[in-house]
């Protein structure tokens, strides 16, 4: 399950692997990229490791936009500056746009159709299964963790009840217990 | 019901206006702003239909692609409402370039900047110290989405799908789109 952080690194070749790279990626993601993004830039292109996905996936969530949207131009970003960061972007958001547009003319003739509104609904209960999937297979990026797994744990199910259980908005949570848990590796990185 | 608008520059530029009011605000991606956008675009500006807003959201998130092209779709809407496939294009322009620029440029300095100084321990502990609660977020993220399905007596084969494909996906290198295409065969059959 980790072997993905012990073999040899890739790295995006040119612009136009960027982008096409992000366009395949973009248009594997049902129901939201995430679940993608962890398989194709991990575990199959291994542009980045577990551990390095979650420290960049930390700062693209804290960040306002699109968290896989901002993934995708930190890591152009990081390997052909503006180009990289341009090309990744319109990797992501181009052809899924034009895909988009043509469902939505699609959409209004078979909106009610029951097929369409079960596959939908199949397709939903499969990207739950996908995303919570991922976070179990990032789990053991925290191994390295200057907090301890045991600290590691108390901080992520109090974030799991406050958003599953509780509902709380998300900002709230992640300036919260962010700054709590982010105060508190501080303090441990100086050990 | 339709509605049918007559749009000059000023609207669009408050069309575009607005999205760039939201994009820094959209912590935890652009679906939290949803309510402000329905605010302004239905209640308040009578550019969208109810109907039209919902849809945007949900072929959005149907469609494969990055979840925030609902706001595109929403430009489309908007435009289609004020005459045509032109006034669609234009809207989607608009509305996409408000939404993204102001945190896509934030973004990309401020991951140059942590980058650069990947090395200071404020840097480091802010990555070491964020690492547990994304990933319990993901986690916190896909039990939303299941709760979805209702009641678990009564929708059971909807329940058991997530938790069989989320362990199919931590335990196997199967390829994600089967598992999709899967889901998409049983809802489509009435299975599930």
């Amino acid at each position: 399950m980790n072997s993905a952080s012990d073999e040899p690194r890739s790295q995006p070749q040119s612009l136009t692997d960027l982008f096409v790279s992000f366009t395949v990626l973009a248009l594997q993601g049902f129901g939201g990229v995430l679940a993608i993004a962890q398989r194709e830039l991990v575990e199959r292109k291994r542009w980045m490791t577990n551990e390095e996905f979650v420290e960049e996936w930390a700062v693209a969530q804290i960040m306002p936009g699109p968290n896989i949207i901002n993934l995708c131009i930190m890591i152009g970003g990081r390997h052909f500056g503006l180009r990289g960061a341009l090309a990744a972007l319109a990797g992501m958001l181009l052809v899924p746009l034009l895909l988009l547009l043509l469902i939505a003319l699609l959409y209004a003739q078979y909106a009610n159709q029951p097929g369409v509104i079960g596959a939908l609904r199949g397709m939903g209960a499969v990207a739950a299964g996908l995303i919570v999937a991922t976070g179990l297979k990032l789990f053991p990026a925290l191994k390295k963790n200057a907090l301890g797994m045991g600290v590691c744990i108390a901080f992520g199910a109090s974030c799991f009840v406050a958003v599953a259980i509780l509902r709380w908005p998300l900002a709230y949570v992640l300036l919260g217990l962010g700054l709590v848990a982010c105060t508190l590796a501080y303090r441990k990185l100086k050990a | 019901m339709n509605i049918v608008l007559q749009f000059g520059w000023n609207d669009w530029l408050q069309l575009c206006t607005h999205f760039l009011s939201l994009s820094l605000l959209a912590v935890g991606g652009a679906i939290t702003t949803a309510p402000d956008m329905h605010r302004y675009l239905v209640d308040q500006q009578g550019w969208l239909t109810d109907r039209q807003f919902n849809a945007s959201i949900a072929i959005a998130q149907a469609a494969p692609g990055p979840n925030v092209l609902f706001v595109a779709l929403m430009g489309w809407n908007v435009g289609l409402n004020a005459g045509g496939l032109w006034h669609a294009l234009l809207g989607v322009l608009l509305s996409m370039l408000g939404i993204m620029l102001p945190s896509s440029a934030l973004t990309y300095f401020a991951s140059r900047w942590g980058h650069a100084n990947r090395e200071l321990r404020a840097v480091r502990a802010f990555k070491q110290g964020m690492a547990p609660i994304v990933i319990a977020l993901l986690i916190a993220t896909g039990w939303i989405l299941a709760s979805a399905h209702g009641d678990p007596a009564h929708d059971w084969p909807l329940w058991l799908t997530t938790v069989v494909s989320a362990l199919l996906v931590w335990r196997t290198r199967l390829h994600l789109l089967w598992l999709l295409g899967a889901g998409a065969l049983l809802g489509w059959f009435g299975l599930i």
